[in-house]
Parts: C-alpha cells; sequence; structure tokens
C-alpha cells in the first residue's frame, strides 16, 4: 500500500530532494514553504526538485548522497553532514559524530 | 447506460454510474460537513473527484511537481512482520528493510520500531532498539523516526496493572473508570517520554507517536503532554498520527489547556496537537464499509480541507487499511490507494502522507 503512494504521489526521498524537504518539514515548514527553502538553497525550481533525471545529477555535484549505488559518493552520515551545511540545518546523527570524535588534545603526525 | 468500475469501502467490486459517482461524492464530503461542523468541498473540488474516479486507468497520481512527503507507521512491519500488519514476513531484518525503503523504495522519511509496536512491550528491549537505530544513522541519508504507539489499553489489566475502565463501566463505577484513567495516562505519559529521551542519544530525527488516542481521551492527554515534553527537551521532531477520526470519550472530562478532547474531531485535534509542540500532524478518517469508495474519499477529503486551511504545521494525512479512504482490507486495491492519496494532496492540500 505504501509503494503504491510513494509512486503516484511521493517527491522520492533521495532518488530526488524529498528527504531534503522533509528535513524542512521536521522544522515545521509546511510543504510549500518547505520546497520553496529547500530549491532556493540548491538553485533551482521548485518542479525541478521532484524531477529525478535532475536531481540525480545535483546530488552527484553536491555530494549528498544518491540513490543508486555508487562508489565515492558521501554515504549516511558523510552525505549527512553535507545536508546540515547545504540546508543550514542540525542533524542529531551528524551532532553525534561530532560529540564521537572530538579530540582531547591528541598530538597528531 | 455506461457503467465505472469502482470499489466499495470494503475493496470489492462495483459498476456505478458517472451520475452514482456523482452523487456519491457530494454526500460523502456533505456528511463530513454536518459532522465535523466544516466546509463542503466545491464544485470544483467534486468535479476532480469525479474525474478522478470516473477515470480507467488503474493507477492515478499526483499532477508533476505537486508530490508531497511520506512518512511511515509501523516501521518496517510491512516487509518483515505478518498479516497482522499487512506484512509479508520477509526474511530480512530491520537494518535491511530500511535501507530498501530508502532506496528501492524511496521513501522520504522512515523509521525504526518494534514489531511489537507499543511504547509499553518495546521499554524493555530499549536497548536493541537503540542499537539498530544508532547503526541505521550510520548508514541512511533520509530522516529516520522512532515510533511507537502509546497504546493506554495495554496499561489496564489483564495486560497492566491498572483497573480496566471497560469493567468498571458497566458496572456503572463510572468514577472508579475515570480514577484508573487518570492513574493509568501517568504512567502512559512517563513511558513516552522515557522512550523517547533514549532515541535521542542514538540520533533519531524524530518520533512517530502513532494511533493515538486509540483507547479515547484520556490517551490523548498523556500524547499531547509527552508531546510537549519531548519538543520542549529534545531536539527532535515529533508526528502526532491518530488512531480515529473523534476523540472517543471514555474519560468524558479530560481537558488539555482547557480544551475537552472527548468528542474532537481532526481540525480540532490539530490544533491541540500544534499547541503541544508537533511537528507533523498524521489525522485519521474512518472508512464505512457499506458506502463506495468516492463517497469514503470525499468524506474524508472534506475533513483533511478543514485541517489544512487552518493548520500552521504540516499535515500527513493517514491512508491506510479502513482510513483515509483506503478500503478495510488485507491487501489494499491499489486503484484506490492511489487515487486516495492523490486526492488528499491535490484537494485536501495535505503535505503529505
Amino acid at each position: 500500500m505504501g509503494m503504491a503512494q510513494a509512486m503516484a504521489s511521493s517527491m522520492g526521498g533521495i532518488r530526488t530532494a524529498g528527504d531534503l524537504v522533509a528535513r524542512m518539514q521536521l522544522k515545521k515548514m509546511r510543504l510549500t514553504e518547505a520546497k520553496r527553502y529547500v530549491a532556493d538553497k540548491l538553485g533551482v525550481s521548485t518542479l525541478d526538485l521532484c524531477d529525478s533525471t535532475l536531481m540525480r545529477t545535483l546530488r552527484e555535484e553536491l555530494d549528498i548522497g544518491v540513490v543508486t549505488g555508487t562508489p565515492g559518493i558521501a554515504k549516511g552520515l558523510a552525505a549527512k553532514a553535507r545536508i546540515e551545511a547545504l540546508l543550514d540545518v542540525t542533524v542529531n546523527s551528524v551532532e553525534g559524530l561530532r560529540r564521537k570524535t572530538e579530540t582531547t588534545g591528541l598530538s597528531r603526525p | 447506460m455506461t457503467t465505472i468500475i469502482t470499489r466499495m469501502g470494503d475493496g470489492s467490486t462495483v459498476e456505478l454510474t458517472r451520475d452514482q459517482l456523482k452523487e456519491d461524492i457530494l454526500d460523502g464530503s456533505e456528511a463530513a460537513a454536518k459532522k465535523g461542523k466544516i466546509p463542503a468541498l466545491s464544485e470544483s473540488d467534486r468535479d476532480y473527484l469525479l474525474e478522478m474516479f470516473c477515470c480507467p486507468s488503474r493507477i492515478w497520481g499526483v499532477e508533476r511537481g505537486h508530490e508531497a512527503i511520506m512518512s511511515k507507521d509501523g516501521g518496517t512491519n510491512t516487509l518483515i512482520s505478518s498479516r497482522l500488519s499487512c506484512g509479508v514476513a520477509a526474511p530480512i531484518g530491520r537494518e535491511a528493510a530500511v535501507r530498501l525503503f530508502e532506496s528501492a523504495f524511496a521513501f522520504d522519511t522512515m523509521e525504526v520500531g518494534h514489531i511489537d509496536y507499543s511504547v509499553k512491550p518495546s521499554k524493555f528491549i530499549v536497548s536493541v532498539e537503540q542499537e539498530h537505530m544508532e547503526l541505521l544513522q550510520q548508514t541512511t541519508i533520509l530522516p529516520l523516526f522512532y515510533g511507537f504507539m502509546p497504546n493506554l489499553g495495554l496499561y489496564y489489566k489483564p495486560d497492566g496493572p491498572f483497573e480496566n475502565p471497560s469493567d468498571l463501566l458497566p458496572k456503572g463505577q463510572i468514577a472508579e473508570a475515570r480514577a484508573t484513567q487518570e492513574e493509568a495516562l501517568e504512567a502512559c505519559y512517563e513511558d513516552v517520554v522515557w522512550q523517547a529521551k533514549q532515541m535521542e542519544e542514538t540520533g533519531a530525527d524524530g518520533i512517530n507517536l502513532d494511533t493515538v488516542a486509540s483507547t479515547g481521551d484520556a490517551e490523548f492527554l498523556a500524547t499531547l503532554r509527552a508531546c510537549e515534553t519531548i519538543s520542549s527537551e529534545t531536539e527532535m521532531a515529533v508526528e502526532v498520527s491518530m488512531a480515529a477520526e473523534m476523540v472517543l470519550g471514555f474519560h468524558g472530562e479530560v481537558e488539555y489547556k482547557g480544551t475537552r478532547l472527548a468528542g474532537l474531531w481532526p481540525h480540532q485535534q490539530m490544533k491541540l496537537a500544534q499547541e503541544a509542540g508537533a511537528a507533523v500532524f498524521g489525522p485519521v478518517i474512518n472508512n464505512n464499509t457499506r458506502k463506495s469508495c468516492a463517497w469514503n474519499v470525499a468524506r474524508a477529503v472534506t475533513f483533511v480541507k478543514a485541517c489544512t486551511a487552518e493548520a500552521e504545521i504540516p499535515i500527513h494525512v493517514n491512508v491506510g487499511g479502513g482510513v483515509g479512504g483506503v478500503p478495510m482490507v488485507e491487501v489494499s486495491p491499489l486503484d484506490i490507494v492511489s487515487r486516495a492519496g492523490a486526492a488528499m494532496i491535490e484537494v485536501g492540500k495535505a503535505d503529505g502522507l
């Protein structure tokens, strides 16, 4: 059932910019405002946000993760760290990574 | 006379004329308007629904550019659970399942949830839940919630420690029935907040409180208070998704910030969820299996439109088995599922499903 809705009505997650718009909805933005915000950050139109052809290339250029298994492109936390910077938001898991990787004065060669 | 192949609310196939569909759409919308004291759908809205239901295409979708956001309840139960969750019992773990939802099914958001999807059973294995959330936060990109049902019913005997109001009410022990609900909701509130806070350290992007008010107004109060606490004391977004279109007054007198909870309709529930700090609200509109899907979708969309008209937060309509215009059947028919979802967005102005 969810698959039918996903195909018929949803933005398509990391195939397009669905995950990015979703992140702005979690900041309480309604759909139109969230799309406008993300489109402005990406430098595209709101129509482009749902265009999987355009977004596949753009996501690779921005290195924020893509839907196909492509070596070398940011995944997981790395992608989310880049999304944080792109959208000017805080992502909880990236905050957690920062806490875990804070150095305590260890010297480096 | 030409007929259109469509369905009833129980999923069975029926042939209706265009005029019958038109009448059902009007009837369904007016039924919602009367119940909820909200505006009925306009003629142009009804025309859209009629065109949609008359179209012979198996799948109907939103217009390009109008796509919305999907959030999920039930975690990965669609894949890994049994028929009780309309699941297909796929032989994979939750981690693989979430990754499939992200990449193969292209969901916008996803969630981790216990297969026994209530807060009371999932509390005991919270460390397993935390581990899976942490591991998935390393590898996924989409926003990932932790989801569960407050499910106040599990706090009553025989499943829980509190006296069961369902046993007390038939004996006329109304004061006692109310008292036990007031005690149980405190325990439920504590558990919901505790479970949610366990997830913050794991990197969860949000908490999905699902089928809220399944046992009525006391559960709704516990959830609203928990939402207020979680949203003010953590950085996680809270999605509040309802169980039914009207809050059942099992207690009858509990209030949240001066508003009595019993008898509230979706557009009224939304306002309280919003006030409690929810980031997303998920209204539910129940199906009538004796009416056509066109009737049910028209009725549901009327309620949704009243909700979205006044919302300041995103509205993700529940379009699942028996709600939101989707027939009450184990295997949902794609022709109606796709239509119900599109109608919620195009006519209802929902921000998601």
